[in-house]
């Protein structure tokens, strides 16, 4: 166990902090991140003050900390700097800034420097793909790193500058809106879905979002009418309503910009439906990535507040109370899962519930609870206003309405496009600029990997469905080097719980990285498809089910990727025998013949 | 195999291992006469013969300790048809795996340096000794091993079991009572 | 009137709130099982309970029965997978059954050879864990742990202690006890606890107790682990039915 450090008032602050989250349990998370706000990690005195004061057996503080990978139980420096590691990041060179950035500070990554100044480390995508590469800086995204922006950055954190005080370009964040239709076109007047809503009722707007044939926007595209209707139907004290902006697939970012462009439609598609479900309380689920649109986005509730279009009797309307909260993520791809995010809401580790039952019978509490996509609320809203023949005009039958596609990797114009549902992967390479496409990462990682010969495919649920990533990968990309990426991915992301996913991801992790390393054999392949069935059939959820996606698609695809690289042996060794014997030749200075192996 | 009467020729060594899985295989006791009726021995701890040459069977005792255990390993999967791990040490590195999250230079430090016995206070140098590998690795994760008799030592009834199931061109089979781990 | 389910072709009835578990063990019908325990809430992690139900894989532990499940459990493929579980369990951890007092009493290890596990197939992930001796009685070591939060649930439930947790996350998550110092025996756990009787593996052991039945006559040389679970359920089914939570 760590020596713990000296931290004089570290009661007290505990005790104010604790009491201004109401020392609700279901808060922990939230206290948490400010704990970490203030030490820059979080010590072991402030988990049991914290314990003492919710009350929560001191365990459970404990595990909840440790689950969340932008929570630190160890000193992480006074500066983190934690660099975006997603495929595209990775193609614009992030190893290169983060070997180079370390050297400057003469950090080890993913270790404190000795003063306790500085860390550096990888954390999974940051949804800055456009603008990569990435990182994020004590939890504020820094944008299009180069060479020039490491070494500033080095000399602000080696002159101990508050990051507060550093340039505001290195903080900016673009929209990067490329193209637009039906959802970004339209303008919207904050109040016109709820006035909708109050003054044709709840049946009628039910029937609008049954005709609109809307289906979720987070990947799933589940029927957003059949869910809020068995939401509706579980007879209970209460409901809730719940924003999913968790936005961790890879390669997806256009959450972050509906966040930032049209909040007020969000927040609006959200007290739509707690208008229809009776609901008095919702949640804005936000990724910690996106930590720094809190206080916009806290600006623009109170202004709905003060409006009338939350708190009580909204808009006059006795009895109708709706607000919303904003509930902070903390790096966990997981809590993205439906399940997973109530149990953080909860003030829990991000695990993912057995089901049945669902969140719309037992959700929040254990109240009927609907998650839905930031764009899922955004088109509910729309949909409101402007009727469900209106929202069905666009998109196919299956795949009603427009989608917002989040297009970065190998093209000009990387960004955010919005297309009719139906549009062949083809036109949108097109309209993007890429040159030479070779393949195409639709979805993220958990997603289907797309090669040259599909392109005539289209977005869209009864094909090829998205929540909205689009990699795109140039001929002469390494596939094998995306797909290595992404069962990194995935195992750093796994949440622990199940057998299969826990060890299954880290097992196929290993393999890939052999195959990459040149060691591959053909029997290293079929242990890929073994591996693949099982985390696919006995894993608890879409997690572990999706985890052996891009592996198994290049497998199919794309046998020149992985072919070339394989040992022409039947067997090679799971390890590096020589590299093995490297610790004692180092140990006892010996490097004679013997001392290494083929 | 055209010829009927051409004996089984099989090979057995003990990489990081104690013997007691050789020890175990001898307790068939007067089975072993049986045993030398069909077979005949290359290589093994009780013959002279230091290299194994081309086998049917080769048995191995013993995780991956070091570069020699690595040679030797080797040496028996290009020569033997049938490569079998006896033992839990071979199967998963058992006893001398406890060393794995051991720093190495914890470990030799200890051994050569600490310990009041050792004179002169140097870790020896000499070509001679074979090189320890970081960790203590189950023999399969080094080379393909065709089948698997667990068990610290696998008692006698289940080694002649599987030896004769082998040799008679069975598909070895150690079920519930003769599986065992420890 | 009662409803029922098959389960590989026998009829198996059940009643409302139970599981697929919970009927096929009340019917003498053998799941394999690691994490579940009739005496507790189920949990749902191991996934050797999987089986199918009506064309779809589901955890059988979790999973509440319906009228006319069709479930398919004891076929070569379903236990195929399970032996790969255990498999992934045992090389995720440091199991050295030799040099191990639970031996012969573990549910690890009969699983492995119900399921005629002839190695561990994977590579070993020879992962650093912890061990604490630091309590009088009881001996943690978390080489042998399984993560089935057994230990979790009975003290958290039973004991009402909570002197167990599971902390951190993927192939890191470890058990964490209820101290700061992070010593079980800063903790209020004592050996009469329930927690300290419930592990499957040899996880948490009890001091002085470890030889004295002697290896070879110890529970799973007797009996395999399908007996010893529809045993274990027997001596539940008397008290509050099987659910227990
Ligand atoms: C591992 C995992 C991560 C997920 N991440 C997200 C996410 O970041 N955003 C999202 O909207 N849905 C995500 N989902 C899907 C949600 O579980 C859920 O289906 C969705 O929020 C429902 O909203 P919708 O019906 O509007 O699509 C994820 C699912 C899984 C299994
Ligand atoms: S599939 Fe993976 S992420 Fe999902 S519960 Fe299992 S371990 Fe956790
Ligand atoms: S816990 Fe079980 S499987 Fe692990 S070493 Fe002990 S006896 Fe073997
Ligand atoms: S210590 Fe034992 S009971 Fe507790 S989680 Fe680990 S294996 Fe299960
Ligand atoms: S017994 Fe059902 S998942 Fe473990």
């Amino acid at each position: 166990m760590m020596q713990s450090p000296d931290l004089p008032d570290i009661e007290q602050r505990i005790a104010l902090l604790c009491e201004r989250h109401g020392c609700e349990p279901r808060r922990l998370l939230q206290i948490l991140i400010d704990v970490q706000e203030i030490y820059t990690f979080i010590p072991p005195q402030a988990l049991t003050a914290i314990a003492r004061h919710l009350p929560l057996p001191r365990v459970s503080v404990e595990g909840v900390a440790g689950f969340y990978s932008f929570l630190s139980l160890e000193p992480a420096g006074q500066y983190r700097i934690l660099f975006s590691d997603n495929v595209t990041d990775r193609m614009l060179g992030n190893e290169e800034l983060m070997r180079q950035f370390c050297n400057k500070l003469w950090l080890e990554p993913g270790k404190v420097s000795e003063d306790e100044l500085v860390s550096a480390d990888f954390t999974s995508c940051t949804g800055m793909c456009d603008q990569g590469p990435a990182a994020l800086i004590n939890g504020w995204p820094v944008t299009r790193l180069n060479r020039e922006r490491i070494d500033l950055i080095a000399d602000l954190i080696l002159a101990k500058s508050p990051v507060a005080s550093w340039p505001p370009t290195l903080f900016e964040v673009n929209d990067n809106i490329r193209r637009t239709d039906r959802l970004l076109d339209e303008s919207f007047e904050p109040g016109s879905a709820i006035k909708a809503a109050v003054t044709r009722g709840a049946e009628a707007i039910f029937t609008e979002l049954k005709l609109s044939r809307l289906r979720g926007r987070g990947g799933a595209g589940y029927k957003t009418a059949e869910k809020w209707i068995t939401c509706r139907n579980s007879p209970a004290p209460a409901r809730y309503i719940v924003c999913n902006a968790d936005e961790g697939e890879p390669g997806t970012f256009k959450d972050r910009v509906l966040l930032n462009r049209l909040a007020d439609t969000v927040f609006e598609g959200m007290t739509v439906g707690a208008r229809l479900l009776s609901s008095a309380k919702g949640f804005l689920y936000l990724r910690g990535e996106y930590r720094y649109l809190l206080e916009k986005l806290e600006e623009i509730l109170a202004r709905r507040r003060e409006a009338g279009l939350l708190g009580s009797n909204i808009l006059g309307e006795p009895g109708f109370d709706f607000d919303i909260e904003i509930h902070l993520g903390a790096g966990a791809y997981i809590c993205g899962e439906e399940s997973g995010m109530i149990e953080s809401l909860e003030g829990r580790r991000g695990k993912p519930r057995n089901r049945p039952p669902y969140p719309a019978q037992h959700g929040y509490l254990d109240q009927p609870t609907v998650v839905n996509n930031v764009e899922t609320f955004a088109c509910a809203a729309m949909i409101a206003v402007h009727g469900g023949k209106w929202f069905g005009e666009t998109g196919t039958w299956e795949s009603s309405g427009s989608k917002i596609l989040s297009i970065s990797g190998d093209c000009h114009w990387p960004g955010i496009y919005e297309y009719p549902f139906g549009v062949s992967v083809q036109k949108i390479l097109e309209d993007c600029g890429a040159q030479e496409p070779y393949a195409v990462q639709v979805g993220g990682p958990s997603g289907i990997l797309v090669s040259w010969q599909e392109f005539e495919r289209s977005i869209s649920f009864e094909d090829l469905p998205t929540a909205g990533a689009f990699t795109i990968f140039q001929r002469g990309r390494d596939i094998l080097e995306a797909v290595r990426n992404y069962a990194h991915f995935f195992a750093h992301e796994s949440c622990g719980f199940c057998t299969p996913c826990r060890v299954g991801t880290q097992l196929q992790k290993k393999i890939v990285d052999k195959i990459a390393n040149g060691h591959g054999t053909a029997s290293d392949l079929e242990e890929l498809k073994h591996l693949g069935h099982l985390m696919r059939t006995l894993s608890h959820c879409g997690l572990g089910h999706a985890a052996p996606n891009p592996v198994l698609d290049m497998l199919q695809k794309f046998p020149g990727a992985y072919e070339q690289k394989l040992t022409s042996l039947s067997f090679e060794p799971a390890f590096d025998l020589d590299a093995a014997l490297a610790t004692a030749r180092r140990i006892t200075g010996r490097d004679d013949p013997s001392a290494h192996l083929p | 195999m055209a010829d009927e009467k051409r004996k089984i020729r099989i090979a057995t060594c003990s990489l990081a291992g104690c013997f007691g899985c050789h020890t175990s295989m001898l307790d068939i006791d007067e089975r072993l006469f049986d045993l030398l009726e069909m077979v005949e021995f290359d290589r093994t701890p009780f013959t002279d013969i230091k290299h194994c040459g081309p086998c049917d069977i080769g048995i191995v005792e013993g995780g991956v300790s070091n570069a020699e255990n690595a040679h030797v390993l080797k040496e028996f999967r290009e020569n033997c048809k049938v490569l079998v791990a006896i033992g839990s040490c071979a199967i998963t590195g058992n006893v001398p795996a406890l060393r794995n999250n051991i720093d190495l230079w914890d470990c030799f430090q200890e051994v050569y340096l600490y310990d009041p016995g050792t004179e002169g206070k140097q870790i020896p140098n000499d070509p001679e000794l074979p090189l320890p590998f970081d960790k203590v690795y189950p023999i399969y994760e080094v080379v393909k091993v065709d089948y698997f008799l667990h068990g610290c030592p696998p008692p006698a009834n289940a080694i002649w079991k599987f030896l004769t199931d082998l040799i008679q061109g069975r598909q070895p089979e150690t079920g519930h009572e003769l599986l065992r781990y420890d | 009137m009662i409803s029922t389910i098959t389960i590989d072709g026998k009829t198996v009835p059940f009643t409302e709130e139970q599981t697929i578990m919970d009927a096929a063990l009340a019917a003498g019908v053998y799941i394999p099982h690691l994490c579940h325990n009739p005496e507790f809430k189920p949990h749902g992690s191991c996934k050797l309970c999987v089986v199918e139900a009506n064309g779809r894989n589901v955890t059988s532990c979790t999973m509440p029965a319906s009228p006319g499940m069709v479930v398919v459990n004891d076929t070569p493929e379903l236990n195929e997978d399970r032996k790969a579980l255990v498999q992934m369990l045992f090389v995720e951890g440091n199991h050295i059954c030799p040099a191990c007092e639970a031996t012969g009493n573990c549910q690890l290890q009969a699983a492995g050879y119900y399921l005629h596990m002839q190695s561990p197939h994977f590579m070993h992930f020879y992962p650093p864990r912890r061990v604490d001796a630091s309590h009088p009685d009881i001996f943690l070591d978390l080489n042998r742990c399984i993560l089935c939060e057994l230990c979790v649930r009975a003290s958290r439930d039973i004991d009402k202690k909570s002197v167990f947790g599971i902390s951190s996350r993927g192939i890191d998550s470890h058990l964490v006890v209820n101290s700061e110092s992070g010593r079980l025996g800063d903790t209020s756990m004592a050996v009469t606890d329930k927690a300290a009787h419930v592990c499957p593996t040899g996880a948490i052991l009890i001091k002085r107790k470890g030889y004295t039945v002697p290896m070879g006559k110890r529970l799973f040389d007797q009996k395999t682990l399908p007996e010893f679970h529809l045993e274990q359920q027997k001596r539940v089914e008397p008290e509050d039915g099987p659910d227990g939570g």
